[in-house]
């Protein structure tokens, strides 16, 4: 699609895409609709969803908006998984027929679109950023917090969520329950717990470990499997109820968040730091 | 918290159902298996075998304590799936407190035929 | 805003694998044999119970469960047994943060929980399998 050599918008091959159409005004029951749409070379699912609100239908509904993974509105069911339509190309389908529909488990408000507002509500209950018993530390600090490498690593992954939603559709739990936080939620709920500079465990807790939250979870390991930044919420949901079993018995370590860095008064330049070498390009 | 405390020992009963319940099966099948290979007798389930098992301490022990983790184990499951159902909190509550007390029912009622048929020496 | 469509898959979450990996279908039949299970066992404690009466009443218990239809219902069982037992011991070993890795720096191809206990995965099916083989030998040789 970009236009810019003529091999590149060659058409390779004709694809029928099946699109879920739902027009809350006008329709009593979803359809599919088919549309045929040519595949030029690196085209995405979101490009053909473009190609056919250009040239075809100009009532189709969908939320993009980055179209490089990185945004999180595109996720959709696309032939049978929950993906982004930006992040998957549909050569890369290996099917001839590309059957998209929303979201499942979301409500539809059009078209395309889900109703994301359980998703978001569930990230908000679980206190997604940093508590601090001192709130002047935050408001009004005066250094930074002492973590080191291996501390980063417990839960810098499970902090990469993009908030795409596709985790949500493909959990088992989420398909009957509208009360269980879920992975993402529950996810971010550990990131937090997890994180040696957070002082909030015991209120996170309490939806990490209600009635609906983590142990609703029996690793079908689906959520893991269509997340596209490798958050793995499995992973997350597991070392949470780990957390947990050691601790009804007694066997976990008790440990303290980290503190405060001291502020540096007597900075001295390190003498060993090599000097820069001479500039390559005339200065004026 | 509660649940904590609940999940944790769904995963201790699992693991001493694991120990007891493969005792139970190896003494009433591995024993057909045995016998068909000339080894020890057969008929687990006849009565003079099942007589013989209940009357030793170690049966009436350990059946007791399968009884209990089976009974826990399994309620908790069937309360973990209810609870997955989209339910009311008074539903919820309610179905908590029906597991509870059916766990607790069977347990006596299982407990004292072992216990009975225990001390029941000489039939 | 009007008319949102419900779109949740209730029930058919549960049961429909789909494309999803193995272990969405384990789960699925961890509940079913789960379910099935419980039915039997809360059977199994009357049925049992019955010897509190003595031997006669238990004679004629076993009596009454002796026809073919049950022998093979009982052999339902052992399988639901044998599959729940070792998949269970996996989702004891995976609940408790054991065969899933350590949290890290995700880099394309992503490594995660579900893939990393893959061997584990297998090694409890094949054991699974072989276990019901050697009941299904037990069966075979009580219904000669």
């Amino acid at each position: 699609m970009s236009g810019s050599a003529a091999q590149d918008s060659a058409v390779i091959k004709t694809v029928r895409f099946e699109v879920l159409r739902y027009n809350p005004g006008k329709d009593a029951e979803p359809k599919l609709q088919q549309y045929v749409v040519p595949v030029t070379k690196g085209m995405t699912v979101l490009d053909g969803l473009t190609w056919i609100k250009e040239h075809e239908d100009r009532t189709l509904s969908w939320r993009s908006s980055c179209r490089m993974g990185i945004c999180g509105s595109c996720g959709m069911f696309i032939n049978g998984l929950p993906r982004l339509a930006c992040n998957n190309q549909i050569v890369n389908l290996h099917s001839n027929v590309v059957v998209v529909k929303p979201l499942p488990n979301f409500d539809i408000i059009r078209d395309l679109v889900p109703d994301l507002e359980s998703l978001f509500a569930k990230h908000r209950s679980v206190k997604p950023y940093l508590i601090r018993k001192d709130p002047v530390e935050q408001n009004l600090p005066t250094g930074e917090y002492f973590q080191s490498e291996r501390e980063l690593l417990n839960y810098i992954q499970f902090a990469y969520c993009i908030k795409c939603g596709l985790c949500m559709s493909a959990c088992p739990t989420v398909a009957t329950s509208e009360d269980y936080t879920g992975p993402q939620a529950l996810t971010q709920a550990w990131r937090y717990t997890a994180d040696t500079r957070d002082e909030g465990a015991k209120e996170r807790a309490k939806e990490l470990y209600s009635t609906h939250g983590v142990y609703r979870c029996h690793f079908a390991g689906a959520c893991s499997q269509v997340c596209p930044k490798g958050v793995d919420p499995a992973l997350a949901i597991q070392l949470a109820k780990k957390a947990a079993f050691l601790k009804v018995f007694s066997l976990h370590k008790r440990g303290r968040a980290t503190s405060v860095a001291p502020p540096v008064d007597n900075w001295v330049a390190n003498k060993d730091i090599p000097k820069a070498p001479a500039p390559t390009v005339k200065q004026e | 918290m509660r649940e904590s405390k609940l999940w944790a020992w769904h995963i201790v009963t699992a693991a001493i159902i694991l120990v007891l319940l493969g005792l139970h099966m190896g003494v009433m099948h591995l024993g057909a298996i045995l016998h068909a290979l000339g080894i020890g007798a057969g008929h687990p389930t006849h009565a003079d075998e099942v007589f013989r098992r209940s009357q030793q301490l170690f049966f009436m022990v350990t059946y007791i304590l399968l009884l209990g983790a089976a009974l826990f184990h399994g309620l908790y499951g069937l309360r973990s799936m209810l609870f997955e159902l989209s339910l009311s909190k008074t539903a919820e509550k309610l179905i908590g407190g029906l597991c509870a007390v059916a766990g607790f029912a069977l347990f006596i009622y299982g407990g004292y035929v072992a216990v009975a048929v225990f001390r029941l020496k000489g039939v | 805003m009007q008319n949102k469509l419900k779109n949740n898959l209730g029930l058919l979450g549960w049961l429909s694998g789909g494309r999803y990996g193995a272990e969405r279908y384990a789960y699925a039949l961890h509940r079913l044999s789960g379910l099935g299970i419980l039915a039997y066992f809360l059977m199994h404690i009357f049925v049992t119970g019955s010897r509190v009466n003595g031997k006669a009443q238990w004679d004629q218990t076993m009596g009454f469960f002796s026809s073919p239809l049950f022998k093979i219902g009982e052999f339902m069982v052992y399988l639901a047994f044998a599959y729940h037992a070792i998949n269970g011991i996996r989702l004891i070993m995976v609940e408790l943060g054991y065969m899933v890795g350590r949290p890290g720096l995700p880099s394309f191809p992503y490594s995660y929980s579900t893939l990393r206990q893959r061997p584990l995965f297998v090694v409890v099916m094949v054991l699974a399998a072989v276990l019901m083989i050697i009941g299904g030998a037990d069966f075979y040789h009580m219904m000669r």
